[in-house]
């Protein structure tokens, strides 16, 4: 990967880079221990977070340092940092790599939003079967709270931050993040009716911040080498580093972290090409929830948050699915819809019925009982599912719904015509 | 509690009851959130009761989670009943989770389900004769760029091919 430079990846060529002590060699707690002497103020690291362009890595894009300026610090009452490391959109496996390979800069990262919002509590929410990146999370914490690091009762320090990992059992709603908190509270992962929202509304009631996992692990080093640095990284607006997860039909699929505004056609190369010489057909550029996109159109765009907005789908979680030409759509849309019918959590009724209906309609065209009317009656599903629900599960499967039948309506068309895909072999 | 009369009749031939030593782990957990919030520990609960009784849980293990926590049975029921990590019916000794979604099936998952039904003579939801397998689909685990994958008790199982599976299931037996 030469010259680029690594954040949340910096320490993966070290050997065993999770210790404390690889973390401290490089450079790792500098950040924190400044603040625990009483050489940062909250209002100094926060104006870096807004400098820094660090926006919200989980999916939303939102920026970081907006957000955490929505707690108030001097709030009484007790106030929460809660890390989202239930990553399960379809096609992402960046946190797992952090949690088992840099944990002590998500513990940093988690200490200093503690700071700058006046929350002394956080929880880290690590998806159930991830059992090693839990061990491995649950042992650097270990490290640092026996370093003197991390408690309530930190030595020769006003500053405190307690931290504690929370797991989860199965459950991809959890990721949306008041659905996660309601988990956090030992209930079903029901999202909630939003506002309030988590700042004024959070865990157990709360104000509550929660970011995802590689926002975290990029703040140590917004302070460390300074929000300049890492706005740099990447290009205006969208700041920093981006970990890439490039899977499907690629030569070298893996997980990528690579200056954000990266031509997508530079991450193809990165990842060896599309297998076996064959042509790109299509992708899904932001994690499954994402709109897919054609490969003329993903040939010529650039990978961050704005140019994948304009060009109608998003950068989401990042994680980059690659589909050559032997892909049949009408599959895939099949499968991608009977995740989201299993997954809805069934509190709403447009996402309950409508994601069963999604699912049933495209599984009878892949099935060859397609009828003429059908992609009318899933644009009319679609188009009743999106908006009208408490998350945007829903959405996430209306819009991906509408974008492949915008994208690929002849190869539909000839299946539910013929009663089979259009592309050969399948 | 139990989903199904076949379920219900097993769970209550197993009497299996919380541990001590269960209760002490579930204590632990206990001290990470503020005290008058113990139903938080549900979810780690339910998991420590599962892992003792041979993978799953029976009405009799929840109850006692919600005797512990101090908390209505109805709320531990709840929990139970909305995670996929959770079983309510008997289980073979190992679960294989496997992944079919995306990414997965973009690399051929379907060849690593066919092979583990070949091996294991049984379809999704179903348990070996022997009781040693129980065979699950499951929607993604996050490990994409190593797909296919699957999830075979705690551990993860990464670029499959058929004969990993074989291999992987050999080893086992």
């Amino acid at each position: 990967m030469g010259n680029i430079n690594h954040v949340c990846f910096r320490n993966f060529d070290l050997d065993q880079p999770w210790t404390f002590e690889a973390y401290e060699n490089m450079g790792g707690y500098k950040a924190w221990r400044k603040i625990l002497r009483g050489e940062l103020t909250r209002e100094f690291v926060l104006e870096e977070m807004k400098a820094s362009e660090l926006r919200g890595r989980g999916g939303a894009g939102f920026p970081t340092g907006l957000k955490w300026s929505f707690l108030n610090p001097n709030a009484p009452g007790q106030k929460y940092v809660v890390c989202n490391s239930d990553e399960g959109e379809p096609g992402t496996c960046k946190d797992r790599d952090i949690l088992r390979y840099n944990p002590h800069q998500v513990i940093e990262g988690m200490a200093i939003a503690g700071f700058v919002m006046g929350a002394t509590v956080g929880y880290n929410y690590i998806r159930g079967e991830f059992y090693e990146p839990i061990e491995r999370f649950e042992i650097a914490l270990q490290e640092a709270k026996a370093a003197g690091l991390i408690g309530l009762e930190l030595k020769d320090t006003k500053v405190a931050f307690d931290l504690h990992t929370h797991i989860g059992a199965g459950a991809y709603i959890c990721g949306e993040e008041t659905a996660l908190l309601e988990s956090l509270e030992g209930k079903k992962g029901y999202p909630r009716f939003k506002p309030p929202f988590p700042a004024n509304f959070g865990l157990y009631g709360q104000p509550t911040t929660v970011n995802n996992t590689e926002s975290f692990a990029s703040v140590p080093i917004i302070l460390e080498k300074g929000s300049k640095w890492f706005s740099e990284q990447g290009i205006p607006n969208n700041g920093g580093t981006k970990i890439f997860c490039v899977s499907g039909h690629v030569n070298k699929p893996g997980n990528y972290e690579v200056p954000l505004g990266m031509p997508f056609s530079e991450l193809l190369e990165l990842a060896g090409g599309v297998r076996d010489g064959n042509k790109l057909k299509a992708v899904i550029p932001g994690g499954s929830s994402a709109p897919i996109l054609t490969a003329d159109v993903m040939m010529k765009i650039d990978m961050d948050f704005d140019s994948l907005a304009k060009a109608g789908s998003m950068l989401g979680s990042g994680a980059v699915i690659v589909m050559d030409e032997t892909t049949c759509m009408v599959k895939v849309l099949s499968r991608l819809a009977h995740f989201y019918d299993e997954e809805s959590c069934g509190q709403c009724t447009p996402c309950r019925e409508g994601t069963g209906w999604v699912s049933r309609i495209v599984h009878r065209i892949l099935h060859g009982d397609g009828k003429p009317d059908d992609l009318d009656l899933l644009d009319n599903v679609a188009a009743n599912m999106i908006g009208r629900t408490i998350c945007v599960l829903a959405d996430a499967l209306a819009m991906p719904v509408q974008s492949f039948i915008r994208c690929f309506r002849e190869e539909f068309e000839y299946f539910i015509e013929h009663g089979k895909s259009m592309v050969e072999g399948n | 509690m139990v989903a199904t009369r076949e379920g219900q009749q097993m769970a209550n031939a197993n009497k299996a009851r919380l541990s001590d030593s269960a209760k002490a782990e579930i204590d632990a957990w206990l001290t990470k959130y503020p005290q008058e919030q113990r139903r938080s520990a549900v979810i780690p609960a339910l998991h420590i009761a599962q892992d003792e009784n041979k993978g799953w849980l029976t009405t009799q293990l929840m109850d006692d989670v919600a005797d512990h926590l101090q908390i209505p049975r109805v709320s531990v029921y709840e929990v139970s009943t909305f995670y996929s990590m959770y079983d309510l019916e008997k289980v073979g000794t190992h679960k294989v989770c496997v992944c079919t979604n995306l990414s997965c099936m973009l690399s051929d998952s379907d060849a690593v389900v066919a092979r583990l039904k070949e091996k294991l003579k049984i379809d999704f939801n179903e348990t070996t004769a022997d009781g040693k397998f129980t065979l699950r689909e499951v929607e993604c685990l996050g490990a994409c760029v190593n797909a296919p994958v699957m999830l075979l008790d705690r551990t993860y199982h990464e670029k499959l091919t058929p004969e990993k599976v074989d291999k992987i299931l050999g080893e086992l037996e």
